[in-house]
C-alpha cells in the first residue's frame, strides 16, 4: 500500500509537485510509457508495474474517468487500444489532474492526427516521449495546453517535403485535416 | 474478409515488434553508430527511441553501461536535427542519474541554452539543471537569469520549473533570482505566472511577513492563470489557517471571490479551501452551493470532487451539508463506484435512522467493485452509525459480517474487526452477535496480527455473555489449527475463560494441560503458567495475573531495564513503576475521507526519553514514572514562545522547557530558565541551551527534589526566560559581529498540581471489590461545594483535576466518579466521588482510600 505523506489538516498544500505519474498503456494492460516523479512513491519498477496492473483491472472496464487507488488518485480516459493515466496525490485537487490528462490525451491525439492507437503510437513513439518531457517536468505541470505542448514537441509532421508527397499522401492528409475541422 | 483481417492482424505485430525483445546488450551495440559521421539524423532517432523506451520499461544498466551508452549519446550533438537534439536531452536526462561524468556535456548545454534556436533552449536548460552541481551553476547563473525573463515562454518556464527544483538543494543561490520570477509573475502566459509564483512564495516560505505581503498584493491584482490562482488560494488558505484573528478575514473574502471565477479549477480550489476553513454553517453556504453544482455534473471527476468535499465537512457540519441531500440521492446509482460510495456514505452520516436500511441495501449491491480504501470509508461511515443508532446494530452488524467474508486486504479486515469490536465494546445488547462474528472470522483468518487481537477481545468479553462455553470451541479449534503466535493468544484467551468462571475451571484446565506438549515455546510456557496460577484458587492472584493484567510500556521497560542492570543490578527490579501502554479509548472522530495515513502510537514517555538523555545523571533517577502534557508558558504568536513539560520521577522532576525563537533576525545564546521554586523543593541542577537559532526547538531542562511530605509537593513556581540576544542576517543567519546583550523575558508560573504525581486509571469490572478490599486500608473523607452549577460539568471538571478519564464517570441523578491510581512512589489508591445538585450547588463527597494516609490526604488536599 502507497502512503502519501501525513498531512495534517485538510487543506491542500501550497506545492506545484502536483503530479506523481503519468502513463499510457496498452490494452492488455502493458506499458507503453511512464513516468513516476515523486522517489516516494512506487520507487522502484516492479511495484510501479504492480500498481499499473491493479490500475488497469479496475479501470479497463468501467468508463468512470476517475479512481482512488492505494493513496493516489487516478484520471484517466481510454481510446481503442490505449489507456491514459495521470496520478496524483489523493490530497489534491482532482480537477488539476483532469487538465494535465486531458492535455496528454489531446497532445498525442494530434501528434497521431487523431488515430489515438497502439500502432500508430509506436511509430510516433519519439514525439509522443517528447510530449511527455513537455507536459511534466519531476513532478511540476510544465504546459497543459495542447497546442503549445505539441509546438515544443518539434512535431515532425511535415518530414517529407510537399514537393516529394505522392498525390494520394497530400490529397490524403488533406482530407482527415477537413474532416476533423468538421467534426469540432 | 478473413485475409483482411490477418492482414491487419500482420500490420499491427510488426508496428509492435520493433519494440517487442528488446535488448540492452543489443542497443549498446547499435549505440555504437552514433560515432559515424556525417550523423544520420533518422536512423539515430530511431536508436534513442529505443534506447529511452527501454530505459522506460523499467530496465537496470550498470555504470558502466550508462556511461558508455552517455558517452555516445554525446555525438550527436554535431546533428543540427532539432528532433534528434531533443532525443539526446531526453537521454541525458534519463541517463544522468546512472552514469558517471554526466557534467562532460555541460558546454555543449550551456551553448545550446544562449543559442538562437529556441526549441533548443527551453529543454536545454532544463537538461542542464538536471546534471548540473551548485559549484557548476555559479558559471551559468547570469543566463538563467536572462532566461527567466525571457519573451519566449517556453524558456522562462523552463528556466523558472528548474529554479524550483533546485531550490531544494541550493536555496541560497535560487533566492538570489526572485527579482527577475517577482516580474515574470506578471506575465501573460499562464503557465510562466504560475511558475513565477511558486518561485517566489518558496523562495520566502519561512518569512510569514513577505509572504503576507505577496498574497495580499497579488490578490488584488489580476492574475489570468486558473493554476497561478490556485496556488495563491493556498496560500491564502494557510495564512488564514494559521491566525485566526480578525486579521484574516482579507484571506477569506479574496477566496469567496474566486468562487465566481470561470474556470471550474479554481472555483473547486477555493470552495475546497472555504470548506476547511469556515467554523460556521453560514460562511459555508457559498461553497456548499458551488459544490451542489458539482455535484450535479456530467463530467465523474466534478462528481466526485464535490462528493468527496462534501463527505470532509460531514463530521464538522452535518446540518450544511443536508441541504444536499438531493443531490447526493442521486449520485447513489452513479456509474462511477467512488462516487456513489461517497454519496451514500455521506447520506448515511447525516441521514436519519429510517433511512439507513435502504442505503445499506444499495451500498451492498456494489460492494464488491470498490476499492479497498472506499471500502474503508464505508466501514468507517458504519462504525460511525453503530454508535449514533444503537437500535440498528443487528442489520449493521450483519452487513459488517458479510464484508468480512469477501476478500479484502489487511487494513480493511481490520477496519471491520475494529469496528465490530467497538460495537462489542459500546453496545451490550450486540455483545453476542458481535463476538459470534468475530468468532467465525478467526476460523477462516489469514492475518496473524488479527487473529491474535479477536482472540484477545474474545478472551476479554466473552467470559461475560450468557453462554461462554460456546466461544471455547472456537478458540480451542485455534490451538489445534495455527501458528506459534496465534496459538499462544488463544491459550491466554482460554485462560481467562477458567479464571472468570467457576463452573468452567475443571475443563479449562484439561484444555491447558493438553497444551503443555506443544511444540512452541510461548505456547508450552503460558499453558504451564496459567494452570499454575489456576491452581493456586487465590483470587487475588488470578485477578492480578490472568484477568487484570497490567501491560507496560515495552520500550520503557527495556530502557529501565538496562538502567537497572547498569546501576544496581544486586536490587530487585519493581516493575510497577514503568508507566502502563495506555489504551486508546477516546478515538477521535476522523472525518469521512479517503486517505490512510498510518502514524505510530508513541507514547509521550517515549517521545521525550530521548531528549531526556543529555540530562547528566538522568539514570541514577530511576525509570520515569510519566511525562505530563506540555503547557504553554507563553501567549502564542508572541517572539518567544516557552512550552513546560513535566517529566515525573519517583523522587525527583524535571522540568522541561521547549523553547522556539520566532525573530529571524536574533540568535538567542546561553538561554536558561531562572527558577523560583516553590518551597520544599530543591534545585539539583540545570542544563541550559548554549544556542537557540531562528525557528529551531530547544530544550532547558531544570532537574529538582520532591519534598518528603506529599502535601508540600502542591505548589507553584515561578519562571523567568534569561538569555544572550545576538543580531543576525535574516537570510543567512550568520551573527553579526559582537557580543550581543543579555536579556529576560517573564513566563507564566508553573503547577505542580495532584495529578501530575499520579498515574490514573479508568475503573475495571473489578473496582467494587477492590474497594471493599481497601476499606482496611488508610482512609480520608471530606465534603465539597462545587462552583458549577451543573451536576456534569462539575464530574467533568473534578475528573480533569484528578486526571482521571471521562470514562470514569457513571450514575445519573448522583454522579459517582470511581478510578484508581498509582503514586510516584509506587503506593496505590483509590477514589470514590459522589456528586449531587441541590438548590442551584453541587456538593461532592469526595472518599480516598490508599495504604498511606499522607497520599490520601494529599488527594483531598488537592481538590480543597
Amino acid at each position: 500500500m502507497v502512503h502519501t505523506g501525513t498531512m495534517e489538516g485538510a487543506l491542500f498544500e501550497p506545492t506545484l509537485y502536483i503530479v506523481k505519474g503519468m502513463c499510457i498503456l496498452d490494452n492488455d494492460g502493458n506499458r507503453i510509457l511512464a513516468k513516476y516523479y515523486d522517489k516516494n512513491i512506487l520507487p522502484t519498477a516492479k511495484e510501479q508495474k504492480a500498481f499499473e496492473k491493479n490500475l488497469f483491472n479496475k479501470t479497463h472496464r468501467a468508463n468512470a474517468e476517475i479512481i482512488m487507488l492505494d493513496g493516489l488518485t487516478c484520471v484517466y480516459k481510454n481510446n481503442v487500444d490505449l489507456f491514459f493515466y495521470v496520478m496524483g496525490s489523493s490530497h489534491e485537487n482532482e480537477l488539476i489532474l483532469q487538465s494535465v490528462l486531458n492535455a496528454l490525451y489531446e497532445s498525442v491525439s494530434i501528434l497521431l492526427r487523431r488515430n489515438v492507437e497502439k500502432r500508430v503510437l509506436l511509430d510516433n513513439l519519439d514525439a509522443v516521449m517528447l510530449a511527455f518531457d513537455e507536459i511534466c517536468d519531476g513532478g511540476v505541470i510544465l504546459d497543459a495546453d495542447p497546442t503549445s505542448i505539441v509546438g515544443r514537441a518539434a512535431l515532425r509532421t511535415e518530414d517529407v517535403p510537399l514537393g516529394e508527397q505522392t498525390v494520394v499522401q497530400v490529397l490524403q492528409s488533406a482530407k482527415e485535416q477537413l474532416k476533423w475541422s468538421l467534426l469540432k | 474478409m478473413s485475409s483482411f483481417r490477418r492482414d491487419k492482424k500482420e500490420e499491427e505485430d510488426s508496428g509492435a515488434s520493433v519494440f517487442q525483445n528488446l535488448d540492452k546488450t543489443t542497443l549498446l551495440q547499435e549505440s555504437r553508430y552514433f560515432n559515424s559521421t556525417p550523423v544520420n539524423p533518422r536512423k539515430c532517432i530511431h536508436i534513442l527511441t529505443k534506447i529511452i523506451y527501454l530505459l522506460n520499461q523499467g530496465e537496470k544498466l550498470t555504470t558502466q553501461e550508462a556511461t558508455d551508452m552517455f558517452f555516445a549519446t554525446t555525438k550527436l550533438f554535431q546533428s543540427k536535427d532539432v528532433m534528434l537534439r531533443r532525443l539526446v536531452y531526453l537521454c541525458i536526462k534519463e541517463l544522468s542519474s546512472m552514469a558517471q561524468d554526466v557534467i562532460i556535456v555541460t558546454s555543449s548545454l550551456t551553448k545550446d541554452m544562449t543559442g538562437k534556436e529556441d526549441l533548443y533552449r527551453a529543454a536545454a536548460i532544463r537538461a542542464l539543471c538536471s546534471i548540473t552541481d551548485s559549484s557548476m551553476l555559479q558559471a551559468i547563473e547570469r543566463y538563467m537569469k536572462q532566461a527567466i525573463v525571457d519573451k519566449n515562454p517556453a524558456v522562462s518556464s523552463a528556466a523558472l520549473v528548474s529554479a524550483l527544483h533546485l531550490s531544494a538543494t541550493v536555496p541560497d543561490l535560487v533566492r538570489r533570482w526572485v527579482n527577475d520570477a517577482q516580474e515574470a509573475i506578471m506575465s501573460d502566459n499562464i503557465m510562466v505566472s504560475y511558475h513565477a509564483l511558486a518561485v517566489v512564495a518558496g523562495a520566502r516560505k519561512n518569512d510569514r511577513l513577505s509572504t503576507v505581503k505577496l498574497v495580499t498584493k497579488l490578490a488584488r491584482s489580476p492574475l489570468r492563470s486558473p493554476y497561478a490562482l490556485c496556488l495563491l488560494v493556498r496560500h491564502a488558505a494557510k495564512l488564514a489557517e494559521e491566525d485566526q484573528s480578525e486579521a484574516s478575514e482579507p484571506y477569506l473574502e479574496f477566496i469567496e471571490s474566486c468562487l465566481r471565477h470561470k474556470s471550474e479549477i479554481v472555483v473547486y480550489e477555493a470552495a475546497h479551501a472555504i470548506v476547511n476553513l469556515r467554523k460556521s454553517a453560514r460562511d459555508l453556504a457559498q461553497a456548499v452551493s458551488v459544490l451542489q453544482i458539482f455535484c450535479g455534473s456530467s463530467k465523474a471527476t466534478l462528481r466526485l470532487a464535490g462528493a468527496r468535499t462534501l463527505a470532509q465537512l460531514t463530521s464538522k457540519h452535518p446540518n450544511a451539508v443536508a441541504v444536499c441531500a438531493v443531490d447526493l440521492e442521486n449520485l447513489i446509482s452513479d456509474p462511477n463506484r467512488s462516487v456513489a460510495t461517497l454519496a451514500v456514505t455521506t447520506l448515511l452520516a447525516t441521514g436519519a435512522e429510517s433511512s439507513i436500511d435502504r442505503l445499506m441495501k444499495q451500498i451492498s449491491s456494489f460492494m464488491s467493485e470498490i476499492s479497498d480504501e472506499f471500502k474503508i470509508v464505508v466501514v468507517r461511515a458504519i462504525r460511525r452509525l453503530c454508535s449514533k443508532y444503537p437500535r440498528k446494530h443487528q442489520s449493521l452488524a450483519s452487513f459488517l459480517a458479510g464484508m468480512l467474508r469477501e476478500e479484502g486486504g489487511v487494513q480493511y479486515k481490520t477496519a471491520i474487526a475494529d469496528t465490530i469490536i467497538a460495537l462489542v465494546e459500546e453496545n451490550p445488547d450486540a455483545k453476542e452477535t458481535g463476538l459470534a462474528h468475530l468468532c467465525e472470522f478467526i476460523e477462516d483468518c489469514e492475518h496473524t496480527s488479527l487473529a491474535v487481537r479477536i482472540l484477545h477481545i474474545l478472551g476479554r468479553e466473552g467470559p461475560k455473555a450468557r453462554q461462554p462455553s460456546r466461544y471455547i470451541r472456537y478458540i480451542y479449534n485455534r490451538v489445534i489449527l495455527e501458528s506459534g503466535p496465534v496459538r499462544a493468544a488463544a491459550v491466554s484467551a482460554v485462560a481467562r475463560f477458567g479464571a472468570s468462571r467457576e463452573e468452567l475451571l475443571p475443563n479449562i484446565r484439561v484444555l491447558l494441560s493438553r497444551c503443555q506438549l506443544d511444540d512452541d515455546d510461548e505456547v508450552r510456557d503460558r499453558a504451564i503458567f496459567y494452570s499454575a496460577i489456576l491452581d493456586s484458587n487465590d483470587r487475588q492472584l488470578i485477578e492480578d495475573y490472568i484477568i487484570n493484567v497490567s501491560v507496560p510500556n515495552p520500550v520503557l521497560l527495556e530502557k529501565a531495564l538496562s538502567d537497572h542492570i547498569a546501576i544496581q543490578p544486586d536490587e530487585p527490579f519493581n516493575i510497577s513503576t514503568i508507566p502502563t501502554t495506555e489504551e486508546q479509548n477516546e478515538s477521535e472522530d476522523v472525518p469521512l475521507q479517503v486517505e490512510i495515513s498510518n502514524q505510530p502510537v508513541v507514547s509521550r514517555e517515549e517521545l521525550y526519553s530521548e531528549q531526556l538523555k543529555i540530562v547528566p545523571g538522568i539514570e541514577k533517577l530511576g525509570p520515569i514514572f510519566k511525562t505530563c502534557e506540555p503547557i504553554d508558558l507563553t501567549e502564542p504568536e508572541t517572539e518567544y514562545r516557552v512550552r513546560c513539560v513535566k517529566h515525573i520521577f519517583t523522587r525527583h522532576l524535571i522540568l522541561q522547557f521547549e523553547c522556539l525563537n520566532t525573530l529571524n533576525d536574533q540568535i538567542l545564546e546561553k538561554v536558561h530558565i531562572r527558577l523560583d521554586p516553590a518551597p520544599g523543593y530543591v534545585i539539583l541542577g540545570e542544563v541550559a541551551c548554549e544556542k537557540l537559532p531562528y525557528d529551531k526547538q530547544g530544550s532547558v531542562f531544570c532537574v529538582l527534589k520532591f519534598p518528603t511530605n506529599p502535601i508540600e509537593t502542591l505548589g507553584t513556581f515561578g519562571a523567568t526566560l534569561e538569555f544572550v540576544v545576538r543580531d543576525c542576517d535574516s537570510t543567512t543567519g550568520l551573527p553579526d559581529a559582537g557580543e550581543g546583550y543579555a536579556d529576560t523575558y517573564p513566563l507564566e508560573e508553573v503547577e505542580i498540581g495532584c495529578a501530575d504525581q499520579f498515574r490514573t486509571r479508568a475503573p475495571t469490572d473489578e473496582w467494587e471489590s477492590s474497594w471493599e478490599r481497601g476499606a482496611t486500608a488508610a482512609e480520608a473523607c471530606d465534603t465539597f461545594g462545587l462552583s458549577q452549577n451543573d451536576v456534569n460539568e462539575a464530574a467533568i471538571a473534578v475528573c480533569k483535576h484528578l486526571g482521571l478519564p471521562k470514562a470514569a464517570i457513571g450514575g445519573d441523578a448522583i454522579k459517582e466518579i470511581r478510578g484508581g491510581g498509582l503514586w510516584r512512589e509506587g503506593t496505590p489508591m483509590l477514589v470514590r466521588a459522589r456528586l449531587v445538585s441541590g438548590q442551584g450547588a453541587v456538593t461532592m463527597q469526595l472518599t480516598v482510600r490508599s495504604p498511606r494516609e499522607d497520599i490520601a490526604t494529599l488527594l483531598l488536599a488537592a481538590v480543597g
